[in-house]
């Protein structure tokens, strides 16, 4: 096949399984779900998560996203992490850099995002990717937002609200998980306050207790809250794994 | 009834929903019936009640395509309009004996319209998104419609409709798939 450098060949099969992929976590509904499409159709081989000090990330959703190793383990999924900064630009040196290191640990042939809808974030990962030579997948791009979040929860996501960014959110939603009830919400919210559904506005965030490919689902035993004005943080201080 | 060829590097790929998915979407709220194939799996009896072709793009690094562009020859006898987006302007072009070299542009960049159609945005310059590791040297005869400072990045053939564009409209140019339905048979609608 013609690539990137211009040389024509068949494309490459390193797996007897498929290609060898790394999920970017962030913890959230949308990476572990990407993860699970690509579960489907490929070899996932690890997640790869970035852990930002800088809470307005451009690039990293932040709360409770050193859960993202529980997660992992719920998974059976090694993990591999690096910490960043969080400065804008300079925290994609520290993306390529785990990825480099799931290259190295894990024979990655490409990455999986969550990317729905930024163009700033899929251009950023797809130049990394490119600049290493690795697929990039984002299985939800330009998804229909309202079918995915439906099949989000048919499929036995749960997921709940780590982080309220925006009007109208109260405090209740700090810890909610999103079932029917709290996505008929949303929908109204879409409509009313013109959030996007899936909160690819910055508008919530959310942290992943169970998917179908978790073997134990995570418990959160002890958590606090901060909320002010229409902005809120669950931040999870315990939790541990149980038995599906 | 819009046929949707999935030019990816498998039939059922991880990257089907990244990039015939988007079109899809907009080929269905236009109100158009539309179905999908992989370009392996292309048989004449596909194209019996089709109105319209859509080629989609693939991932960066997917050029799979490319390699495998004489699978696309059908297209040289294809009467109803064709719209080839990104990996699908590339296989319009080697079809009709253009050529592709490296060129890869990634995120968004303006495009200007040098040559108006009713399927380009109106405007003289507009902002589109980019991915692709080629770049083309359009089949001779071809008109170039709009270039990037990296490139063409809209052609249409001489005499029949048609189209290719490099950039993907999928993603904030949506208009230009649906003005691309419009030249499309009415029968389906």
């Amino acid at each position: 096949m013609l690539h990137g450098k211009g040389e024509i060949q068949e494309p490459e099969r390193t797996s007897v399984n498929g290609m060898k992929l790394g999920v970017l976590c962030s913890g959230g509904k949308d990476s572990l779900f990407a993860c699970y499409l690509a579960m489907q159709k490929e070899e996932v081989a690890c997640l790869i998560s970035v852990r930002s000090r800088n809470e307005e990330s451009y690039m990293f959703h932040i709360p409770n996203v050193h859960l993202v190793p529980l997660q992992a383990e719920a998974a059976g999924l090694p993990l591999v992490t690096v910490e960043t900064e969080g400065i804008e630009e300079a925290e994609l040196s520290d993306l390529s850099r785990a990825i480099c290191l799931a290259v190295e640990r894990h024979g990655i042939e490409g990455v999986v995002t969550g990317a729905l809808l930024s163009v700033y974030q899929a251009a950023r990962i797809q130049r990394i990717c490119r600049d290493l030579d690795l697929w990039c997948f984002n299985p939800l791009w330009y998804t229909d937002q309202e079918a995915y979040m439906e099949l989000l929860i048919e499929t036995g996501f749960r997921a709940v609200v780590t982080g309220v960014f925006s009007a109208p959110f109260d405090a209740t939603w700090l810890g909610r998980m999103i079932d029917r009830e709290a996505l008929k919400d949303l929908k109204q919210y879409a409509r009313k306050h013109r959030i996007t559904l899936t909160g690819e506005g910055g508008e919530y965030e959310t942290l992943v207790l169970d998917a179908p490919f978790y073997t134990k689902r995570i418990v959160i035993e002890e958590s606090t809250e901060e909320y002010f004005n229409y902005r809120g943080i669950l931040r999870v201080r315990r939790a541990s794994l149980e038995t599906k | 009834m819009i046929l949707l060829l999935d030019l990816s590097y498998r039939a059922h790929s991880l990257s089907r929903d990244e990039f015939v998915g988007p079109v899809a979407r907009i080929v269905g709220r236009a109100g158009w019936e539309w179905r999908e194939t992989h370009f392996s799996e292309i048989r004449s009896d596909d194209l019996k009640d089709v109105t319209g072709i859509i080629l989609c793009g693939t991932a960066l690094k997917d050029n799979l395509f490319a390699a495998r562009a004489q699978e696309f020859s059908w297209l040289r006898n294809i009467s109803v309009p064709v719209l080839g987006i990104c990996a699908g302007m590339q296989v319009l072009c080697l079809v009709f004996g253009g050529t592709i070299r490296p060129g890869c542009e990634i995120g968004m960049t303006t495009v200007r319209a040098d040559t108006p159609d009713p399927v380009l945005p109106g405007s003289p310059a507009f902002p589109a998104y980019e991915l692709h590791s080629f770049t083309c040297d359009p089949p001779r005869g071809w008109e170039v419609m709009a270039v990037s400072d990296s490139g063409v990045q809209a052609v249409r053939h001489p005499d029949r409709p048609l189209y290719g564009v490099m950039f993907h409209p999928e993603v904030r140019n949506e208009g230009v798939v649906e003005r691309f339905l419009s030249l499309c048979k009415e029968k389906d609608r």
